[in-house]
């Protein structure tokens, strides 16, 4: 919490006193005083960074960070408040640390028969941001036209089983809507205040759009949260063949639009660049739709899932509900480990929910499978080991 | 390039935002840094209805209106039947003697309201304004507030700092406003920082309440049940002047011009900004075929009992002038108070199953 004296803060200083977020943590009097007239190349501010956080004190389930950035530039004018939210949010972050990137799928261990009574579904995703264009919170409506024209022309290119085509949002049909739907794979305008907040909804639905493979396991989202959000995705739980084609299709579509001219926003500190510092380094979420109704009433359910660096949300994805015990389980962390240890922590962490469910099934204790230390986030660091019997 | 797709739209902005204006306004700046872009994005992001005519437009500080005039000039023109700011002068009366009548029958008319905004000169509106700014106004405004004569003396409410019990309260009251959620005012930006210098102001008596930073810097508002729409203008009209005084005591101006009158953050709301009103039940005339187009021809407009962009309950209205811009205060709610006089005189007819073909405005 602050602790500058009164006469320190500047008058546009937010009040931040019931607030809980990551940005509200690192954000003093004196860190504000220091940005507030700071602007990137593009001309965005600190007070549009932060809004988001200013407007939304807190979430139930989530740590939130609270702060977006409007371009890549971003990262490195308001270093001064996003280093700390960064290292706070991803766990430790040191300014001299670098970011591993691991898409061979073959190094996965297991996770191609995940209990189906239990697994529902499996998913990956990630987001690539295209060089050169501000995010969805600052893009004008000519760069969010551009973003979407080069990340359409690559995925015109993919063909075999990634071959399909473009929706996009404008006047998309009744009929195409309905089986976007069904599909489960349409995205909605976002009403959660934590999106709209920080301006990513404006011109809605201009240049936003869905692609996906004829096969549908292999979808492309353009413009909503970021520039472009990969998912591959299937029911039942074999996350591996997820991966395979996640990292398949991915690598791909980052060959087409380099020899297209363009290319990713990356470094080595921060890995691939998003709106939201949550996201940064892989960008990835890999979860399962799993089913839990006793594990979840549980009341170290949510002490487990931190022990073992997964998140819970609702089944609709950020800022919903829980409805009848299922819950969408996936990695929290982002940076500083790399893909395939991101999508090993999630199959073997479900793995264990699952034994944990069935004892409860029967009515046995899981106090030995209750890992006793949290898992070791970072696979640079040195990890302390724990077993499970 | 930039261009907004408004092909689905329907909404006053949309009508006279051709490419060519926006060419032309684009790289425009206010003297605030306000953009044509901020100004239009509620239209953009809300493509409205046929039937209902939205502005899709709000001003981000005064000078918006002269800086992209080209813009908002046609669009006051459209939004106020005609009304043009290039050669007219906004006539206006805030003299309360002169309104006739102004007793409604209450047997209809459940409660009786005017309600104004004001904006304080040099600070920019709540879809644009800083913190610091926002809490500037919530100042200025609180300061002179605390000047006020015996019977609108009172007391400032925080939405900040406020407790539960009153909170409750002014709930009960039915003072009490809430964050918008309207995406009509969300997007325009108004709710940021929400609740930093937000407030409510109200007297003991509780018939003249100020809301601060809701939609314009100030809301003025005169309220009592029951019909007697000529008390509630008189004390309406006295503490706009009193208040008025004591911000120019201060050395502080409200944002006014001779030919738009005074300035709001949307533009169907300068001129007076009057919105003088009832709740009224009319259960038979509601459900009227040519309902909406007496209250065409009356000047009058319809809205839910909860306020702008919500829906009417049990055949209750809120009913209230339609114009604001080329008519004075004193006209407006003289319009109001006849209007609303003659759609009791229909209800009663149609309650004795009477014909009301003769009552209908030509």
């Amino acid at each position: 919490m602050p602790t500058d004296k009164k006469v320190e803060t500047d008058i546009n200083y937010p009040d931040l006193e019931k607030h809980n977020n990551w940005m509200s943590k690192c954000l003093t009097p004196a860190v504000y005083t220091k940005l507030k007239n700071r602007k990137t190349p593009s001309g965005y501010s600190l007070d549009k960074c932060i809004q988001t956080g200013v407007d939304n004190p807190g979430h139930p389930f989530i740590m939130t960070v609270g702060l977006v950035a409007g371009d890549e530039e971003t990262y490195s004018t308001f270093s001064e408040l996003f280093d700390p939210v960064i290292s706070g949010r991803h766990g430790g972050y040191p300014a001299n640390a670098k970011h591993t990137t691991d898409l061979d799928a073959t190094h996965l261990r297991g996770g191609d028969n995940l209990d189906p009574k239990y697994v529902l579904s499996s998913r990956v995703r990630t987001g690539r941001s295209v060089r050169g264009l501000a995010l969805p919170p600052w893009c004008t409506r000519g760069e969010r036209r551009k973003t979407e024209k080069i990340i359409t022309e690559a995925l015109s290119a993919l063909d075999g089983p990634l071959k399909g085509n473009y929706y996009p949002l404008t006047g998309m049909t009744e009929e195409t809507q309905d089986k976007l739907i069904d599909d489960h794979f349409l995205f909605d305008k976002p009403v959660s205040p934590l999106l709209t907040s920080s301006g990513m909804a404006r011109d809605w639905p201009d240049a936003r759009g869905i692609w996906h493979n004829d096969a549908k396991n292999f979808l492309v989202w353009v413009n909503e949260e970021d520039h472009m959000r990969i998912i591959s995705m299937e029911k039942g739980g074999n996350m591996k063949a997820v991966f395979q084609r996640f990292c398949d299709g991915l690598q791909k579509v980052e060959a087409t639009i380099s020899s297209n001219g363009h290319s990713f926003m990356w470094n080595q500190h921060l890995g691939y660049i998003l709106t939201c510092p949550s996201n940064l380094g892989t960008g990835l979420r890999g979860g399962v739709h799993l089913k839990v109704p006793l594990l979840s009433k549980h009341k170290k359910f949510d002490d487990i899932l931190s022990k073992m660096r997964l998140q819970k949300r609702g089944t609709g994805g950020v800022d919903t509900a829980s409805t009848d015990g299922t819950f969408d389980i996936s990695n929290l962390d982002r940076l500083g480990s790399s893909e395939v240890s991101q999508v090993q922590c999630v199959i073997d962490g479900v793995e264990t929910l699952i034994q944990m469910e069935k004892r409860l099934e029967q009515k046995k204790s899981i106090d030995d499978l209750i890992p006793k230390e949290t898992k070791s986030n970072k696979t640079t660091t040195v990890a302390v080991r724990f077993h499970f019997h | 390039a930039d261009f907004p797709d408004l092909s689905k739209h329907h909404n006053i902005m949309k009508n006279h935002l051709t490419p060519g204006v926006y060419a032309q306004l684009r790289d425009r700046v206010t003297p605030n840094g306000i953009t044509l872009d901020q100004c239009i994005q509620t239209g953009v992001d809300n493509p409205g209805h046929p039937f209902i005519k939205i502005v899709g437009l709000v001003a981000g500080d005064e000078e918006s209106y002269e800086t992209f005039k080209e813009l908002f000039y046609p669009v006051i023109k459209e939004r106020h039947n005609g009304y043009d700011p290039e050669t007219m002068v906004h006539p206006i009366d805030l003299d309360p003697s002169k309104l006739a009548g102004g007793k409604l029958d209450e047997k209809y008319v459940l409660s009786s309201r005017v309600r104004t905004g004001r904006a304080i000169r040099g600070i920019p509106h709540p879809p644009m304004c800083s913190r610091a700014e926002r809490r500037e106004v919530e100042r200025v405004v609180t300061d002179a507030l605390q000047g006020l004569p015996k019977d609108l003396e009172g007391k400032y409410y925080s939405l900040k700092t406020m407790t539960d019990k009153e909170q409750d309260q002014l709930i009960d009251d039915h003072f009490l406003f809430d964050k918008p959620v309207s995406p009509l005012l969300t997007s325009a930006g108004m709710a940021r920082d929400w609740p930093d210098g937000r407030g409510i102001f109200h007297n003991d008596k509780k018939n003249f309440l100020v809301w601060i930073n809701e939609e314009d810097h100030s809301r003025i508002i005169s309220m009592e049940k029951g019909g007697n729409m000529k008390s509630v203008f008189e004390r309406f009209c006295r503490g706009i002047n009193e208040v008025e005084k004591l911000i120019q005591e201060k050395g502080w101006e409200f944002q006014k011009s001779e030919n738009l009158g005074y300035i709001l953050t949307c533009p169907s709301n300068i001129g007076n900004g009057l919105r003088c009103g009832v709740h009224v039940k009319l259960p038979k005339l509601s459900q009227e075929p040519k309902f909406n187009e007496i209250l065409e021809k009356l000047r009058l407009q319809k809205r839910g009992t909860g306020g702008v962009d919500t829906a009417a309950v049990g055949g209750t209205f809120d009913i209230s002038n339609l114009d604001r811009l080329g008519k004075s205060e004193v006209q407006l709610v003289q319009e109001v108070v006849d209007g609303v006089s003659l759609m009791i005189d229909m209800e009663k007819k149609l309650e004795k199953r009477q014909s009301i073909q003769h009552l209908i405005p030509k």
